[in-house]
């Protein structure tokens, strides 16, 4: 029972270790995008059109296109509302909460209209968007894993995705502490009129990781559909994944490799009443308020003990224009 | 003849220095005017309708009845007082972004009065009991993050937004555990033989008690942050927080008694929104309305007049599009879309209210 709660807490947690890694990048330049939530969805659903667009249109269906495809087109719908987010934000030095609301407005409207309608749009005579052989080929597991026990089954059972979620989240982590860009990048975020006399070129730093942490954060929404939901779109399925991203971003205080293991108790929070014997319906919500109380003591603790290294970069939220200092 | 060795960018951006008042509303409006048409694109595309067929179910899905109209009315009171909420703490520049969890906490204090002393209270009292618990559930919710914000600087974007999701599982937990007909997760219409609790109704309108409740709070917040001396160290706070301490202003009390007073208007309006609308609870009873609330109090400038506008702007569009969706067999998120469309727009039409870009001047022949 133990190793299924384990499985179990890291399959939840693979879609908020994606949008937690993306945030942080995004945030590390300065930019709070609250829009997670709606980027998650976009990247969902985007994938799920692929798919559904590429299992109804061939007989056969070839598994490396069968995953390539949904990845590309999940990757192009984050990257659109991503180039949304910062267009508004860099270039028109718009309010970042205001936008990121507006965004994931828009962004789980897309999300639940195309679930919703997809079927009618397309004419077609299925009655439910059920990807089930996509999600299986994204499920394609290491064959030899199911041999090798209770090891096996924790740390090889997952669809590939989980483990580029774990390699993304690592080489973030290296990024940012071993690279030269990723210390541009920090200052960007610490302090950006000094980053830019120092010639980092900001805007471009901004609109690069804003982009690229879109993508990530909406792959966690791809990984949602194909593998825990097993190919089924169902409307606000995915639920406050999203702002749980952005929750597990603080109590990771900033750092991608955290929040690996932040990922895994998140999830494991949001599962464990499953496995409390004799918990009635009502204590069970209690139990779901556990990551977000977690969250705020965190964030209450380290604000209190102001450790340089932990604390949000100076200029979050802030939108940063040259010719006024 | 150094000069050519600097390069000069194609264009820069330079901040405006003030632009007449008529010109940036004509920019506003020319944005939603654009928006308008994009949103008709989109529809057009995605139904294959004529786009005068589409504006024209807009306008009958949000006021083509009396029914319509009232629960528009209603929708913007609801809406507009949550702007104002929210509205003193963005001008202190503290970003309240939990008026979803405010409401919601007053809302359940709300309901909680309704089905413990629904009965056994004279409404007389009951009204007043009912006022106080939602106006101080809300405040409290509002004022801890306010505490840590004040003593430790804590991010208050990230608090609020957490205190969001531990009201909604609260709320859950006690619809469970209050569940009519037990089991079924849903708390029903409470009191509704006895009407306990229920707001008055004036002249056989439902909303109506709600609206003047609405109207008299929005003039209240307009002469509160414009005339009163505590307005006035709102925004001195928000503008620079040195110069609000330098001047002798106590910014820890003003944050404190701002939120408190943000938190106290959710307070209201999740009053209004249990006791006079919904008569029951759920998780989703402000169904996201703190969230749009901050687009609405950001659209005004902070402007509770303006805001009458802006919330009628963001409500009609929900009741326009979601007719559309009802008419044409679409999915309801439509109205989503639309909305998250028109607000991108507005959002960067404030561009070029505030900036204006000036182009490379061909200055080649200037001899020194």
């Amino acid at each position: 029972m133990i190793i299924a709660f384990i499985q179990r807490a890291i399959v939840q947690g693979i879609p908020l270790l994606f949008g937690s890694t993306g945030e942080i990048i995004t945030e590390k330049t300065g930019h709070l995008n609250l829009g997670t939530a709606g980027v998650m969805y976009v990247g969902g659903i985007a994938g799920v059109i692929g798919a559904f667009m590429y299992e109804n249109s061939v007989e056969t269906i070839n598994p490396v296109l069968a995953v390539i495809i949904p990845i590309l087109t999940s990757i192009i719908g984050s990257l659109i509302m991503g180039m949304i987010y910062s267009v508004l934000t860099v270039t028109f030095r718009a309010n970042q909460n205001v936008t990121g609301l507006a965004l994931t407005t828009f962004g789980v409207g897309v999300g639940n209209f195309f679930g919703g309608s997809l079927i009618k749009l397309t004419n077609s005579e299925l009655p439910s968007i059920t990807l089930t052989a996509t999600s299986n080929c994204f499920k394609t597991k290491i064959p030899f894993a199911e041999n090798l026990g209770w090891f096996g089954d924790i740390f090889l059972s997952y669809s590939f995705l989980a483990y580029v979620a774990i390699a993304i989240a690592l080489f973030a982590a290296f990024f940012f502490n071993k690279t030269k860009a990723g210390l541009s990048l920090r200052a960007v975020g610490e302090n950006p009129a000094t980053a830019d006399a120092a010639g980092i070129n900001v805007s471009r730093y901004k609109y690069l990781a804003t982009c690229t942490g879109s993508v990530i954060a909406g792959l966690g929404g791809l990984y949602y559909v194909m593998d825990y939901a097993c190919g089924v779109w169902s409307n606000d399925g995915f639920g406050d994944r999203g702002w749980l991203a952005i929750a597990l971003v603080i109590f990771a205080v900033w750092k991608p490799n955290l929040s690996i293991f932040g990922s895994i108790l998140f999830g494991g929070l949001l599962v464990v009443h499953n496995y409390i014997p004799n918990l009635t319906m009502a204590s069970q919500e209690i139990f779901k308020m556990t990551p977000y109380v977690v969250t705020i003591i965190v964030l209450v603790i380290v604000s209190m003990r102001r450790k340089r290294e932990n604390l949000p970069p100076a200029s979050l939220g802030l939108s940063y224009f040259r010719e006024e200092r | 003849m150094s000069k050519n060795k600097i390069h000069e960018p194609l264009f820069h951006i330079v901040k405006r220095g003030s632009l007449p008042l008529w010109l940036s509303w004509v920019i506003r409006i020319l944005s939603v005017v654009a928006a308008l048409v994009v949103c008709g694109v989109v529809t057009i595309v995605l139904t294959g309708e004529n786009p005068i067929k589409i504006y024209s179910t807009m306008i009958d899905g949000a006021i083509g009845s009396e029914r319509r109209i009232w629960s528009l009315l209603q929708n913007v009171a609801i809406l507009l007082c949550i702007s104002l909420a929210v509205t003193p703490a963005f001008k202190m520049k503290f970003w309240n972004i939990g008026a979803e969890g405010q409401v919601l906490m007053g809302g359940l204090a709300t309901a909680a009065c309704m089905i413990y002393f629904g009965e056994s209270l004279h409404p007389v009292i009951l009204f007043p009991v009912m006022i106080i618990a939602s106006i101080l559930a809300s405040a409290i919710w509002a004022i801890v993050p306010a505490f840590f914000k004040a003593h430790w600087n804590t991010n208050e974007t990230l608090f609020t937004l957490m205190m969001n999701y531990i009201a909604m599982q609260l709320v859950s937990y006690f619809v469970f555990l209050h569940s009519n007909p037990v089991g079924s997760g849903k708390i029903g219409i409470i009191n509704s033989a006895t009407e306990a609790g229920w707001l008055p109704k004036l002249g056989g309108h439902t909303y109506l008690f709600n609206i003047i409740i609405v109207a008299v709070l929005t003039i209240g917040m307009y002469i509160y942050l414009k005339y009163n001396k505590h307005g006035y160290e709102i925004s001195v706070v928000g503008e620079s927080e040195n110069t609000a301490k330098y001047i002798g202003i106590n910014v820890k009390k003003v944050i404190l008694r701002t939120m408190f007073l943000s938190g106290a208007i959710c307070g209201i309006a999740g009053l209004l929104l249990v006791a006079g609308t919904d008569h029951s609870i759920a998780k989703e009873t402000v169904d996201s309305r703190g969230f749009t609330a901050i687009m609405v109090s950001w659209l005004a400038k902070f402007n509770p007049i303006y805001m009458i506008l802006t919330s009628l702007l963001i409500v009609f569009l929900e009741k326009g599009a979601g007719q559309i969706s009802t008419d044409f067999g679409l999915n309801d998120s439509f109205a989503e879309i639309l909305t998250g469309i028109i607000i991108f727009f507005i959002i960067g039409s404030e561009f070029f209210v505030n900036y204006t870009i000036k182009f490379r001047q061909k200055d080649k022949e200037v001899s020194k």
